[in-house]
């Protein structure tokens, strides 16, 4: 029975841990989809290229970590804004094919980028001393850098929540989403809009990729490699929802970790059942609108 | 979403559609001269470059699969990232057969065709209902699903190691596959054109039509009482049934089978060897593979991270001007 508990509460703490990373790269790409209505399959760049800046900078030049990983996601934001502006805008609404080939197209730049430029082996990440010990949770010890990935995670989703409830920046968002003319022709500009929450998305996923590179692993094909898992979350969580994808992450994060640690030997397959039984079941996700 | 694209009239252009219905589908189906080109070409080939026989029969195999795609994206519009799944499980049907005691090369894609059409039937039976970003994720994770079964099943298909131990007899019992692709180049040549001849008869039929149609405004073809999720579900298992004999191809003439002939990448490639030949044409994969294979025989040995660059910023340039690929620019041009 105690072993029981222990495996379980081990599944869980990590599972939660992988939940949070999920969540926040992901969070951006549903209000892409949801909101621009732009399937963006290039959204893991943005987390990649945040763990790239963050452990080239702590690495390289010796910054540390919370400096280090402010830069890599003002960093990324902004350059999102670039590409937002002079790529993606163009195909909003647009045919899904343009998208898809757009964006894979930026994954494999992203990929054959990263290579040139760090070489093909995974980024080490570093946390800082203060959390690279360990911590003791009923009897048994953990990490205490996912401690406080979960803490923090937890910490930047009622931020993000509560800013979407409270702020007009949010209400903006909200009101777009539901109604992208009603939106236009009340006086919001969508446009600007648009961009301020593409830029808001792109952040979060570095954000998510940089606290997360222990998690997953910083190298070349990372946007390739967990692109599966962003979209399971966005598509199970549903388009444009804010909470959906966080229970989709939930889930994705506890039952990925439930799998591979009681049966590694079918890997990732249980999980991937799962999340096409759920996408049959209810095709525009747990939370999206019929 | 369905793609809101003007109707397309093949290579005929605007001409035959304007006139008598009856008349342009008589006119569809009658061969042009300009159709014979590819297979001159192909045959020429064989006698202009004859040490790149190897290379020329998996370019013919791929121009299979990338017309089944093209049946799949160009002419029912369902946008997919799992197209790999089908031309996996037919390169596995074939290569478990000849590691397994039976190498005979054409019952084996026979066989490849009807387990990869299976697979198209069942999945496409579940995942079809669905439309926009939740369908392609269900080609999406269908694909990964797979992927992952075949990684872990290592005792059947060698996982990461890939399946080996293939032994292909020679074709009728008389011709066997020689170490410079020679026999394998007529051999795929052969096959890829029974497959085009077939993909040809569906795209001119009225059921090809109807799939037109069902890709321009599926409402509308509702309304007509076109049963649009039957017709879509027999599109999609005779293309799954395609590019699993493509995999078969492939399969055979290199003896091996890995992990990646069911992986992401494989169906990104294949989606971007199409699109730059040019979708729902029926001729771009003819165009599309040679460029991609030649150009990666040349320069992916160079430097393989490179390849990657250059083939991603094509992607994109390709869709910001050239949307439809080498066959658009082509006839934008002739119309001028």
């Amino acid at each position: 029975m105690a072993q029981i508990l222990s495996a379980a509460l081990s599944i869980g703490f990590h599972g939660l841990a992988f939940a949070m990373v999920l969540y926040l790269i992901s969070v951006g790409l549903s209000v892409t989809m949801g909101l621009m209505g732009f399937v963006n399959l290039a959204h893991g760049v943005f987390a990649m290229a945040g763990g790239y800046v963050m452990t080239g900078l702590m690495s390289r030049l010796g910054l540390p970590f919370a400096l280090a990983l402010a830069i890599a996601v003002t960093g990324v934001a902004l350059a999102s804004v670039v590409f937002e502006r002079l790529l993606y805008r163009r195909f909003y609404g647009g045919a899904e094919l343009d998208q898809v080939l757009l964006t894979m197209g930026l994954i494999f730049i992203s990929v054959a980028v990263a290579k040139h430029f760090f070489g093909s082996q995974a980024q080490a990440m570093q946390p800082p001393l203060a959390l690279s010990g360990r911590i003791d949770l009923a009897g048994r010890d953990f990490p205490a850098y996912r401690g406080f990935l979960i803490l923090c995670g937890a910490a930047l989703v009622t931020a993000l929540w509560l800013g979407l409830e409270r702020t007009r920046f949010g209400a903006q968002i909200r009101a777009a989403v539901d109604n992208l003319r009603m939106a236009q022709s009340v006086g919001i500009d969508t446009s600007l809009l648009f961009t301020f929450a593409f830029a808001l998305g792109s952040g979060l996923a570095a954000l998510g990729g940089g606290l997360g590179a222990d998690i997953l692993a910083i190298d070349p094909n990372y946007a390739l490699e967990n692109l599966v898992y962003f979209l399971i979350v966005v598509a199970v969580g549903g388009l444009g929802s804010i909470r959906g994808p966080f229970l989709a992450a939930l889930l994705l994060g506890i039952g990925d970790t439930a799998f591979k640690y009681l049966l590694p030997e079918f890997g990732a397959f249980f999980i991937y059942a799962i999340a096409m039984g759920i996408l049959l079941w209810r095709p525009r996700g747990l939370f999206g609108r019929a | 979403m369905a793609t809101a694209r003007p109707v397309r009239a093949g290579l005929s252009g605007p001409a035959a559609a304007s006139r008598d219905p009856v008349e342009s589908f008589v006119r569809r189906h009658r061969s042009r001269p300009l159709e014979a080109l590819p297979w001159l070409i192909a045959i020429a080939c064989y006698f202009a470059f004859p040490d790149y026989d190897a290379l020329g029969a998996q370019i013919f195999a791929t121009i299979l699969f990338a017309l089944s795609l093209d049946l799949v994206l160009g002419y029912a519009g369902i946008v997919t990232l799992g197209h790999a799944a089908f031309f996996g499980t037919g390169a596995y049907a074939a290569g478990l057969l000849a590691a397994h005691g039976w190498g005979e090369p054409l019952t084996g894609l026979c066989i490849a065709a009807i387990v990869a059409g299976l697979l198209g039937l069942a999945t496409g039976a579940l995942i079809l209902r669905t439309t926009g970003l939740s369908l392609l994720m269900q080609t999406l994770v269908v694909s990964v699903m797979l992927y992952e079964a075949a990684n872990k099943a290592r005792p059947i298909t060698g996982g990461d190691d890939g399946l080996q131990g293939m032994q292909v007899w020679p074709i009728f019992g008389r011709l066997p596959f020689d170490l410079f692709g020679r026999t394998a180049y007529w051999y795929c040549l052969a096959i890829l054109f029974l497959g085009w001849l077939m993909a040809r008869q569906i795209v001119h039929s009225a059921f090809g039509r109807s799939l037109v149609g069902m890709r321009e405004n599926p409402a509308r073809m509702h309304a007509l009482g076109a049963p649009v999720g039957r017709r879509r579900l027999i599109l999609y298992t005779i293309a799954a049934a395609l590019a699993g004999i493509a995999g078969a191809l492939i399969a055979q003439i290199t003896q091996v089978v890995g992990l990646s002939s069911l992986g992401l990448d494989r169906s990104g490639a294949v989606l971007i060897m199409l699109i730059i030949g040019g979708v729902g044409r029926l001729y771009g994969a003819f165009i599309g593979v040679p460029l991609y294979m030649i150009a990666q025989d040349r320069f992916a040995e160079l430097d393989p991270t490179e390849w990657y660059f250059w083939i991603g910023l094509l992607m994109v340039l390709v869709v910001l001007f050239a949307r439809g690929g080498v066959l658009g620019l082509v006839q934008s041009r002739l119309r001028q």
